[in-house]
């Protein structure tokens, strides 16, 4: 436990120079783009005249430099303050703590059930590589694979939603009806049922993928002819020998998923209209909210941090030689 | 209040008044009372004040919560019914106006509301703070009150009542003067949690999903409103909304929420209604906005031939699907008090185009292009991009080469209204009910670099300029009705931009939903006398 005590340390420190490269690269990129947040809201305001014009700029401090504003953000993030939204006029700390848990069961629940039935499907492909059943399932996934999100969360509500009705169409709770406890986290699943299977689907053929082109590699190697020779059953060597092996790249695709989940979920949001935090993101652009986009990259950044770092120790539980090595570094 | 006592009123100022809120009371007894609206909403504002953002997106939620003056009315004479005001009248000279106001009306915090709100708001809210109201009181200089229901409106120049009138839907959203002197009026938390006299108050908002409002147990007119509550669910997708109307999940989607597209199916499922009523007040205009500092295209030829190469019909009939009009100039068919057809016209004739530019020195190269040209669609609407696609084919077919390019809002503003950096570019201003405050700016020259929906394009005619600063200060009406005919003529002659097209939105509700499209402005008029079938 020491060893893992040591590696995140290790890691948090590291993690440091990461979070500011990230912060200046975003700030800089939003710089680059044409038009700034006096442009996106008069936009929304039907315009307005030069003095009001002048008058927003400064009271979004615009009519500073680039680097003042950099500068004042940066040192005001050391001091853990992620800074005020002009576009939604409130702190950015409260928007975030807001929008994020949605996106957390959005992701989360999506995330754990793509690796849990891609796994589990990649294992009976893989079981018998090349096998009809094999070729099924790969064809399957592919198809489901090349499915544009937005399109499959549609069909979906147009299918359950719309002409069923057994589940509700978008939203991440029912509106305005004062449900609470247990009433309303029930409420919650069914609202997440329709987005949470769009997004797994699509997400499931990764890990099934990756995981039956694992295991058909493993089955040419000698250690499973020994288990073999062994006179092992069929159903041990696929477990704990062929699977258990294959499993090393499904988890480090686990941790890289999870980054690039928070990204792909802005177009499920939308469809689904779930308050989450890739619509935050896509709103903060839109609106060339600076602090906004670079509050919620800080908290992406620091969220994959420690998805990784937790996959590093799950690493260290599955293959000894992980530890190992880190440990005489 | 009855009749009797407005009539006798109404002799007492010697004023203009409409009295169609008469047959809205006796209409009112066999609507059903109570029920929840849910309509879906597809932003949310940042600034939710309407005295502050006269926008059509921050009245769609707030024109409930914070009455203005008058309404907007299709029957009315003036084409205004009563809110907060009761009576108004300008004086001969265009120096002030008197605005009787209506008694007994309160806050929804219990406070009365007073002729001191009405000045405070003028004084220190539209005329510095507001977008559209620092143009109609710019020369605003005192508001006296010689008694609690009398506003006197001074002016330092000749200001024309009629523009007072047509603006007051729009740019007098009365606020609580007691929660508002003394703060910082920008940032005034009442900006987010409106206080108003309206027909229902601000109960709720939870950001990214709805805005909830309650109705108002105390609002003045009698009977009113019906609804027990309004929900605005934020669908940020369009198909979404079209879903959930569907699904029975909302009962009314405004604004186009549903897109053109699936309008002819959804009017097929049963129960469900498409309403193009209650929009004629807000009119918007499909405009290509010109760079005439372009050398080709301060050639009056040149602009010429593109009208000529517009086909305003295709355009209605293939982009809008048939819920427009072609525009025949610079305002709209919708704005009787103003409209001349006599102005002239460009019809669709690519031979006739050809020839014009022939003849101004363009002939075509050996690819066949004559010149080329950097095209900026607004991205705002479907039907703006759209127009962008079409109007490059329309720009081929006489050898001029336009190249899209197509940005999101905010640096579509910063490309167009502050670097210039466009040749030809596709804006969809609204018509606000008068020239002066929506149509001028778009032709007037001398407005500084930054100003959104102005003109940017560089034009500068001494005949057109003297005409617009004229009439903004004619205090005769039927003089300066005329001016402004003359304003639409000499336009039409001299293109400072091109008006292709006119349109309002749709509104996609279920049958249930009672009395939607009632006035020209009713997405964003009060919803007062909107009832639900149980």
């Amino acid at each position: 436990m020491n060893r893992a005590l040591r590696l995140i340390g290790r890691r948090a420190i590291s993690s440091i120079p990461v979070l500011l490269i990230v912060v200046i690269g975003t700030f800089f990129l939003l710089e680059l783009a044409s038009g700034d947040a006096v442009d996106a809201y008069l936009v929304s305001i039907g315009g307005g005249d030069a003095a009001l014009i002048e008058h927003l700029r400064q009271s979004y401090g615009l009519d500073q430099s680039a680097l003042t504003r950099l500068w004042i953000y940066v040192s005001s993030l050391a001091r853990l303050d992620l800074g005020w939204s002009v576009a939604f006029n409130r702190p950015i700390a409260g928007l975030i703590l807001e929008r994020l848990p949605n996106t957390l069961y959005l992701m989360g629940s999506a995330t754990a059930l793509a690796f849990v039935f891609g796994t589990a499907l990649g294992i009976l492909a893989g079981a018998r590589p090349g096998s009809l059943g094999d070729r099924l399932l790969s064809i399957g996934s592919l198809a489901l694979y090349a499915v544009p999100s937005f399109w499959l969360g549609l069909v979906l509500s147009v299918v359950f939603a719309v002409q069923l009705r057994w589940l509700p169409t978008s939203g991440i709770e029912t509106i305005a009806s004062g449900k609470q406890g247990l009433e309303r986290a029930l409420d919650i699943i069914r609202h997440l049922v329709l987005p949470v299977s769009a997004l797994a689907m699509i997400y499931l053929a990764l890990f099934l993928r990756l995981m039956r082109a694992g295991m058909a590699e493993i089955w040419r190697l000698d250690f499973v002819r020994a288990a073999r020779a062994k006179g092992l059953t069929r159903a041990r060597i696929v477990l704990r020998h062929v699977a258990r092996n294959a499993l090393l790249p499904v988890i480090t695709m686990l941790g890289l998923q999870a980054a690039s989940m928070l990204g792909g979920s802005v177009v499920i949001e939308s469809v689904f209209a779930i308050p989450g935090f890739g619509r935050l993101a896509q709103e903060a652009v839109s609106a060339r909210d600076a602090p906004l986009l670079m509050g919620i990259i800080v908290v992406s950044a620091v969220l994959v941090i420690v998805v990784n770092m937790l996959i590093d120790l799950v690493y260290a539980v599955l293959d000894p030689r992980v530890g190992a090595s880190e440990a005489a570094s | 209040m009855t009749s009797l006592s407005r009539r006798s009123l109404l002799q007492g100022v010697g004023v203009l008044l409409a009295s169609t809120a008469l047959p809205a009371f006796s209409f009112a007894q066999a609507l059903p009372t109570g029920g929840r609206l849910v309509v879906a909403a597809d932003s949310e504002p940042r600034n939710l004040n309407p005295a502050i953002v006269a926008s059509n997106g921050v009245f769609f939620v707030a024109s409930k919560v914070i009455e203005p003056l008058a309404e907007a009315d299709f029957e009315a004479e003036g084409g205004l019914v009563p809110r907060l005001a009761i009576a108004w009248e300008g004086s001969d000279d265009g120096l002030s106006a008197t605005f009787k106001l209506r008694q007994g009306v309160t806050w929804h915090d219990g406070q009365p509301f007073t002729a001191a709100d009405v000045a405070f708001s003028a004084l220190e809210v539209w005329k510095p703070l507001q977008n559209l109201g620092r143009i109609v009181f710019a020369n605003l200089e005192s508001v006296d009150t010689p008694d609690d229901y009398t506003a006197v409106f001074n002016f330092s120049k000749p200001t024309p009542f009629q523009l007072l009138r047509n603006a007051l839907p729009v740019v007098t959203s009365v606020l609580p003067r007691h929660l508002y002197e003394g703060t910082n009026i920008a940032e005034n938390p009442a900006n987010t949690q409106l206080v108003g006299t309206g027909p229902f108050r601000f109960a709720e908002y939870k950001p990214g999903e709805y805005y909830r409002l309650a109705r108002n147990e105390t609002y003045w007119g009698e009977g009113l409103p019906h609804l027990d509550e309004i929900i605005y669910r934020v669908l940020p997708d369009r198909a979404a909304a079209a879903g959930a109307l569907e699904a029975e999940e909302i009962q009314l989607a405004a604004f186009s929420a549903v897109p053109l597209a699936d309008l002819a199916r959804i009017a097929q499922v049963p129960g469900i209604e498409v309403i193009s009523r209650g929009y004629e007040g807000l009119t918007y205009q499909l405009v290509v906005e010109i760079n005439h500092r372009r050398q080709e295209l301060s050639n009056l030829e040149v602009r010429r031939a593109i009208a000529h190469a517009i086909d305003k019909q295709y355009v209605v009939d293939t982009i809008f699907l048939g819920y427009a009009t072609a525009a025949t100039g610079i305002v709209p068919h919708n704005a009787p008090e103003f409209y001349n057809p006599e102005v002239p016209q460009y019809e669709f004739d690519i031979a006739k185009a050809n020839a014009l530019l022939d003849a101004a020195g363009y002939p075509r190269g050996d690819n066949g292009i004559r010149f080329s040209l950097k095209l900026l669609p607004a991205p705002y609407f479907n039907e703006t991009r759209q127009f962008g696609d079409y109007l490059r084919q329309a720009l081929a077919e006489i050898g001029i080469d336009a190249q899209l390019v197509n940005n999101d809002s905010a640096a579509h503003q910063k490309a167009v209204y502050t670097d210039h950096d466009f040749d030809l570019a596709v804006a969809p201003p609204v018509f606000r009910g008068d020239p002066a405050i929506s149509t001028t700016i778009l032709i007037r020259s001398g407005t500084p670099a930054g100003v959104s929906f102005s003109n940017q394009g560089g034009y500068e005619s001494a005949e057109l300029d003297s005409l617009i600063d004229r009439a903004a200060e004619t205090v005769d009406t039927e003089e300066r009705t005329q001016l402004y005919n003359e304003l639409q003529v000499r336009a039409g002659e001299q293109l400072p931009l091109i008006n292709v097209a006119e349109w309002g939105f749709i509104t996609v509700a279920r049958d249930t939903v009672l009395n939607v499209g009632n006035n020209p402005r009713w997405a964003v008029s009060n919803w007062a006398d909107t009832a639900v079938q149980q």
